[in-house]
């Protein structure tokens, strides 16, 4: 019996409606579950894994 | 023989531990690492490179978010690579993952803020991914592999 902390507290995961998505692009790889009770969303997790970070600076010697 | 002219890709590696300093510098009490954090933003919060520092102005809110956010382990020292005699990289990343456990942040949000709370809340970089909320769950940040090419903070030569 698994349960699934939600905000009507802990819950028997057979009770609820389980759904899950991806999303995958070139900046982030994130999923997500939710869990649904009588049509109420009751808990939703995400877990974003960042891809790569954009440089923040290009630093250059000066020329004479 | 030549000599070619350049940044010293050492010198951006120094300059992300604090070796060199131009101007006035902050007191430092010790030689240890700074404490960094990194706090959530919503969707409406204007945060971008003229961000200075951390404010609540914005930040998310919801049950069990500590505002400020959560602190960055940082078990892992930057690194300074050579990639050519002209061009380099110095980079850092965290060494684990930010996590908001338990939380319930219904309000959009989409933006992490990286800032050194050990010198005044100092701003050091926006971070944005899509668009989320959370309900009685956990928010997992992963960060990028540490590397030249995709490390969270990366300052570069070209």
């Amino acid at each position: 019996m698994a349960l699934v902390n939600t905000t009507k507290g802990e819950m028997d995961e057979s009770l609820l409606e389980k759904r899950e998505g991806a999303i995958d692009n070139d900046d982030e790889y994130t999923t997500w579950v939710e869990y649904w009770l009588d049509g109420e969303l009751v808990h939703r997790s995400v877990h974003v894994h960042l891809k790569k970070a954009p440089s923040f600076a290009g630093a250059e010697a000066a020329s004479f | 023989m030549s000599n070619t002219q350049s940044m010293c890709t050492s010198f951006m590696g120094e300059l992300l531990t604090a070796t060199h300093n131009f101007g006035t510098a902050p007191t430092r009490g010790t030689s240890a690492a700074d404490t960094f954090k990194g706090a959530l933003y919503l969707t409406t919060a204007t945060l971008n490179a003229s961000t200075t520092a951390y404010s609540s102005t914005g930040e998310v809110s919801g049950t069990n978010y500590t505002a400020g956010g959560v602190t960055v382990t940082n078990a892992t020292a930057p690194t300074a690579t050579n990639s050519s005699p002209t061009a380099g990289v110095a980079y850092w990343t965290p060494s684990a993952s930010l996590v908001y456990t338990n939380v319930t942040l219904s309000t959009a949000f989409y933006t992490v803020l990286i800032y050194n709370s050990t010198q005044s809340n100092k701003a050091v970089s926006v971070h944005t991914f899509g668009s989320q909320t959370v309900t009685a769950g956990t928010f997992t940040l992963t960060m990028p592999s540490n590397s030249t090419t995709t490390a969270l903070l990366r300052l570069s030569t070209t």
